[in-house]
């Protein structure tokens, strides 16, 4: 079986979850990979200071999607205080596949856009 | 290339690089488009000037310097003579963005007014682009695009209804697209340009390598390319400019070597090409280029040219087999250069990319430096095969089964499958 392009990674990449528009929502953020020109968006919806719901938009590749689509389950019910927190290694864990140097944006990129969303820091995840 | 075709197996064996081995897998490198590889005769001849006759340039009065000099602008002229210029108009740059740079602001900031257009196509690298944008922002310019028709190429009818508006001051286009392969008729659209009574920029990175390029033929008013595509060192652009604008234009970057006297009120500067080249100029980079268009030479430009639409031809023609890939551009060889951008249905290019690389096969993912063109397209990536002197039919076979190794991994069946 490939490292990378594991079953699960191209499940959430063939059918990925909470992807689409979420209308009202309280939050929202759009982001580029200058590497391939990929967008990714996102919308959050907000209750209590936790995601109550999230959806993210645009197109990349099976690694940017896939982590996304992971990603978006845990992110559900997550306080903001928490999302500020998150960093690179809390999605590379998540991801649970070896990315190269030149695909950890492709992997990040989901993390950026909500961090972006949610706090206005829109740096790369260290 | 073949032994017929003016190379024989020992092309393929010039390039030692191509000896290296990725995963017990021989190197398979599809992406000249982006730098091509080195021929032995081009690391061997800047390892003989930096270890033999490296001294600065143009005021060493010994015997070394001498060398050097002689080194440099022998280069010039080998270089020079590869493209049918001048060497006095013939400006080493550090690259083609440079050399377009050196354009936009030394001859642009002069000459482009506010209510002035200038004109470039859809398909321009951001090289070629984005110098464009920030000089008719700060002009109060209008730039304005020709568009690209479905097939990947430009009007030549829109080309004169632009330039019947009468505002254009520079027209601005590829020779070679880098996305869609395409080969302008920049000879025509020179002359149209000309005959409008605006000046012509040709962006030939992707043209020069690949095909014979006379600049007297193409009748730009400036012609870029860049080394480390033509076999090449990094580190090492060349601009060919008319002799007339070049005198008149003032200095792009000012500093050492680039003067003719100095005093502490001001300085004149020096004559045609050093008046465009300031500081200590690539020296080994040049020495290296004039080894590469001496090996291009030698194997014959109109051969090379046969060699990569052949090639390309057989590519097309192959991919034709994968299921759900689609190539962007003109359909026919004989309309491109060597390169070939495609998509895969179901699959992102950068997987595409990622899953030929397990089979040693180097292609290049992404918006190529052409994000314009890729929204024009619809398309937000491609994946894109670009051949070389040393490539053959093998390893384009070798790049067609990876895409049907890449299908199988992403489960898809059939054309259809997303």
């Amino acid at each position: 079986m490939d490292d990378l392009y594991r079953d699960y990674i191209l499940e959430h990449y063939k059918r990925p979850q909470n992807f689409g528009e979420l209308d009202p929502h309280d939050l929202e953020a759009m982001e580029h990979n200058p590497l391939c020109g990929d967008e990714l968006g996102v919308h959050i919806r907000v209750k209590d200071d936790r995601i109550e719901d999230i959806r993210f938009h645009g197109h990349g590749c099976a690694i940017s999607q896939a982590s996304a689509s992971i990603a978006s389950e845990e992110l559900k019910g997550m306080s903001l205080a928490e999302v500020g927190e998150l960093d690179a290694d809390w999605m590379i864990e998540l991801l649970g596949i070896p990315v190269s140097a030149t695909r950890r944006k492709c992997a990040l990129l989901n993390l950026k856009v909500v961090r972006g969303a949610v706090t206005g820091d829109h740096a790369w995840p260290a | 290339m073949t032994a017929a075709s003016g190379g024989g197996a020992g092309v393929r064996a010039d390039f030692p690089i191509l000896a290296r081995q990725f995963g017990g897998r021989p190197l398979i490198y599809l992406d000249s488009g982006a730098t091509s590889q080195k021929p032995q005769a081009v690391i061997d001849a800047v390892a003989a000037h930096l270890g033999e006759r490296n001294a600065n340039v143009h005021r060493g009065v010994y015997p070394l310097a001498q060398e050097a000099d002689a080194a440099f602008e022998g280069a010039r002229e080998r270089i020079a003579t590869f493209t049918g210029a001048d060497p006095r108009t013939t400006i080493f740059t550090k690259n083609v963005t440079e050399a377009i740079n050196l354009v936009a602001y030394a001859w642009g900031r002069a000459n482009v007014h506010e209510g002035d257009a200038v004109l470039v196509t859809q398909m321009e690298h951001h090289a070629n682009l984005v110098p464009w944008q920030v000089l008719c922002r700060e002009r109060g310019a209008e730039l304005r695009y020709l568009e690209v028709d479905e097939r990947g190429e430009l009007s030549l009818d829109a080309l004169d209804a632009e330039l019947a508006r009468g505002d254009v001051r520079l027209a601005a286009f590829a020779h070679v697209s880098n996305v869609l392969g395409t080969i302008n008729p920049v000879a025509e659209m020179c002359a149209r340009v000309r005959a409008a009574g605006a000046m012509s920029l040709v962006d030939g990175a992707q043209a020069v390598p690949q095909m014979g390029v006379d600049v007297e033929q193409v009748g730009a008013d400036f012609y870029a390319w860049t080394g480390h595509k033509a076999l090449g060192p990094t580190g090492i652009g060349v601009l060919h400019g008319r002799r007339e604008l070049l005198e008149e234009m003032e200095p792009f970057l000012t500093g050492g070597d680039m003067i003719s006297s100095v005093d502490f009120e001001g300085a004149t500067w020096n004559e045609l090409p050093w008046k465009f080249e300031a500081g200590t100029p690539p020296v080994a980079e040049a020495v290296g280029l004039a080894a590469a268009v001496d090996y291009l030479s030698a194997l014959g430009m109109a051969r090379v040219r046969e060699h990569e639409r052949s090639l390309t031809a057989y590519m097309l023609k192959e991919f034709a087999r994968v299921p759900g890939l689609r190539v962007v551009g003109p359909p026919e060889a004989e309309h491109r250069g060597g390169l070939v951008s495609f998509t895969l249905q179901g699959i992102h290019p950068h997987d595409v990319a990622e899953l030929c690389s397990r089979e040693g096969v180097c292609i290049r993912a992404g918006h190529h430096c052409a994000q314009p063109l890729m929204r024009c397209l619809g398309v937000g990536a491609t994946a894109r095969a670009s051949v070389g002197v040393y490539n053959d039919r093998a390893d384009v076979d070798v790049l067609v089964s990876s895409l049907l190794a890449a299908r199988e991994v992403f489960a898809l069946d059939g054309p259809d499958e997303a």
